[in-house]
């Protein structure tokens, strides 16, 4: 009962059942239009046999006078057909004709009577009088006597059940048709809604690698759940990068937070004086800030990733851009030895956010520097051209470098590989990057970068692309 | 100017609070503080703070709001935003809602106190206006980029001409290596590293190489100073 209520829950059966409910009606009039246009066709037909009829009569009156009207009257009503004949008296009484008794009244008045009347009529085979329906005219001799001729109206009478019967079946035929295309569409239809509704609530309950059904017809459902099913795919990955970002900062912070109690904890047991205290704290302090600092970094990732700050996009100047960076590390790179060399194209831009691949690229500069720093005749170059795929920044150093196949996993969160472990920094940097210039609709190239100019052997460093859309 | 600064802090984190009014009377300054959105307004209104400090998100009417609303009814007293949302575009529309200053928590009390003497000096609005600034024995003459010491002249680049410019600004006050980043460089991240204590070292390096008297201070925890000594 429930299953039923819910098959007519459904727009294709609410649907099918308006079409019906409007094809009924058409075909009610339709056929009402039929009868209606036939009946009167039929009416039409008896009437010029009636007329004919009467033309005949009044002649044979006209010829033989009133024996004659009798004798003619009497053959005809002999011949078997719908023919209906009378003659009376003056005093009423029927006198000749085919007729066992009429309807009181029908002969009062001359001419077509108004409406189908009844009377009794003998057939050939018994003499029982029956009823029947007739439409007759009736003519009133000089003489006083009355004459009517008619047709039975038995033969429409027929026609009209026919078409009655008919229309009956039809309806029927089509009621039935109608519900069993219901059930098959409606049950199909509700069948679809129950398999991906139990799929979306395996997805709502979790189960995120849950996909709806989809067939091989391409119909709507099937669009529907391939849209569904994307959506739900975006999802399992943005929730991945959720799982796996909060998966490291359980683990990254709880080192640097261990750290800070330990300090705490030693500058309670084993400081005596003012100043191993203030020492202590400062080194609190500069550790809470290296964990605002990440958290920091995580926040922004985030919020970039999200896309919030794409609304803010503007025509910024690259070229200021990375000229005003590489001025604001030049010196931080000279004073740890390594040689900042830069080639900027003018005037390009693009669509972007100022801050964001500022800070982008100034991450860039700033790894470049931290894992250059210290090597012979080390050297950064920040270039700013227009590639054939549009305007790239590549800050390329001769330090290290990242093997090939560790470039991807370099760029993921909080990896930093093992080299880089005793270095400071967050491990957010190039996740940074590569947020920035996913919101800039580009991407992040790690190559290789500078060759060592005295030994060809070592691997050369490490080449960071930032290419822009356009 | 210090003994009579007052300022009103709307912050509805009471701890917090009770630690900035009373960090901020140790250093000299008076504040009010007032917990939600509709009182810090009336107490705003009164016009009789030198530096609003707002907290962005506040119980029955937020920061943005009662910043906008103090603007139309024509009340210029400077305002530093204070927010847990840190992002390019929140600075943004802070800024645009009639701040003058916006600091992202968490950030240290040092930062804060900077920023808000800053703002304090802003109001009297002296310095903004003056063609050259002068500390002991340093001149720098903003329209001619000139820079001398002692009648010698000093050679700086464009942007620790900039650099000097906005300490001498804000001479005998900290600013802090955020405000110089900002000021200085338009960029409103944390440089994570020292850059912009290199860039100091070689200002100063400039400025103080063969004189007896040191100008440019480090202020420990805090940023940096100019300052003569009188």
């Amino acid at each position: 009962m429930k299953r039923l209520r819910a098959l007519f829950g459904t727009t294709a059966v609410r649907l099918s059942a308006l079409y019906l409910g409007l094809f009924v009606l058409c075909a009610v009039a339709l056929v009402f239009y039929v009868t209606a246009i036939s009946g009167n066709l039929l009416r039409a037909q008896t009437q010029e046999a009636i007329d004919a009829e009467m033309r005949f009569l009044s002649r044979a009156y006209q010829t033989g006078g009133i024996t004659r009207l009798v004798r003619v009257v009497e053959r005809r009503s002999r011949q078997p057909g719908a023919g209906l004949y009378t003659i009376t008296a003056p005093n009423g009484e029927i006198i000749a004709g085919n007729v066992a008794s009429l309807q009181p009244g029908t002969l009062d008045r001359e001419g077509w009577t108004a409406l189908p009347f009844r009377y009794d009529r003998y057939t050939e085979n018994d003499d029982t009088a029956r009823q029947h329906t007739a439409l007759a005219q009736i003519v009133f001799l000089p003489n006083g006597m009355r004459l009517l001729v008619g047709r039975d109206l038995g033969e429409p009478e027929l026609f009209r059940n026919l078409v009655r019967r008919a229309l009956v079946i039809a309806l029927a035929i089509m009621g039935f048709g109608a519900l069993a295309i219901w059930f098959f569409v409606g049950r199909r239809a509700l069948q679809r809604i129950d398999r991906m509704d139990q799929a979306s609530r395996k997805i709502i309950a979790g189960d995120l690698g849950q996909r709806l059904p989809v067939g091989s017809s391409g119909d709507e459902f099937d669009r529907l759940s391939e849209s569904l099913n994307a959506m739900i795919g975006r999802i399992e990955k943005l929730n991945e990068g959720l799982r796996q970002v909060s998966d490291n900062i359980a683990h990254d912070l709880k080192t640097p937070l261990t750290r800070l109690r330990n300090r705490a904890e030693m500058a309670l047991a084993a400081s005596d004086t003012v100043d191993d205290y203030r020492g202590a704290m400062e080194d609190v302090i500069g550790e809470s800030d290296q964990l605002i600092r990440t958290f920091n970094a995580l926040l922004m990732i985030a919020r970039v990733e999200a896309g919030s700050a794409a609304a803010e996009l503007q025509d910024i100047d690259l070229s200021e851009i990375v000229t005003d960076t590489v001025e604001l590390y030049e010196p931080l790179a000279e004073d740890a030895g390594v040689t900042l060399t830069t080639a900027v194209a003018p005037s390009i831009s693009v669509k972007g956010n100022r801050e964001l691949v500022g800070q982008a690229l100034a991450n860039l500069i700033d790894n470049a520097i931290k894992y250059s720093s210290g090597l012979p005749s080390a050297r950064i170059d920040v270039r700013l051209e227009r590639l054939a795929e549009g305007p790239t920044i590549t800050v390329a150093d001769n330090g290290h470098g990242i093997p090939a196949d560790k470039r991807a996993a370099a760029v993921q969160r909080f990896v930093r590989l093992d080299d880089s472990r005793s270095r400071p920094g967050t491990g957010l940097g190039l996740s940074l990057v590569e947020a920035v210039m996913h919101l800039h609709r580009g991407r992040l190239e790690l190559l290789d970068g500078l060759p060592h100019e005295e030994a060809d052997d070592l691997r050369p460093g490490l080449a960071v692309r930032m290419l822009f859309d356009g | 100017m210090k003994e009579f600064m007052k300022i009103l802090l709307i912050e509805d984190d009471r701890e917090a609070s009770t630690y900035l009014v009373k960090a901020f009377r140790e250093s000299g300054i008076a504040a009010d503080h007032a917990a939600d959105g509709d009182t810090g307004f009336h107490m705003a209104s009164q016009n009789i703070y030198d530096v609003l400090v707002i907290d962005r998100m506040l119980p029955k009417r937020d920061g943005l709001s009662i910043v906008s609303e103090l603007r139309r009814l024509g009340n210029e007293t400077p305002v530093l935003i204070l927010s847990a949302l840190g992002q390019v575009d929140d600075r943004v529309t802070g800024l645009r809602a009639g701040g003058d200053d916006y600091l992202p928590k968490p950030y240290a009390f040092s930062e804060l106190h900077a920023r808000v003497e800053v703002l304090a000096r802003r109001k009297v609005g002296t310095r903004e206006s003056e063609t050259s600034y002068r500390v002991g024995d340093l001149e720098l003459d903003r329209l001619s980029h000139e820079v001398r010491r002692g009648g010698r002249d000093i050679t700086l680049q464009p942007r620790e001409f900039r650099l000097l410019e906005y300490l001498m600004r804000n001479a005998g006050q900290v600013v802090t290596r955020t405000m110089l980043l900002e000021h200085v460089w338009d960029y409103h991240f944390d440089p994570q590293t020292n850059v912009i204590d290199v860039h100091i070292s070689r200002l100063r390096s400039k400025i103080e190489k063969d004189f007896d008297q040191p100008l440019l201070r480090t202020v420990r925890g805090a940023g940096y100073m100019i300052k003569a000594d009188s």
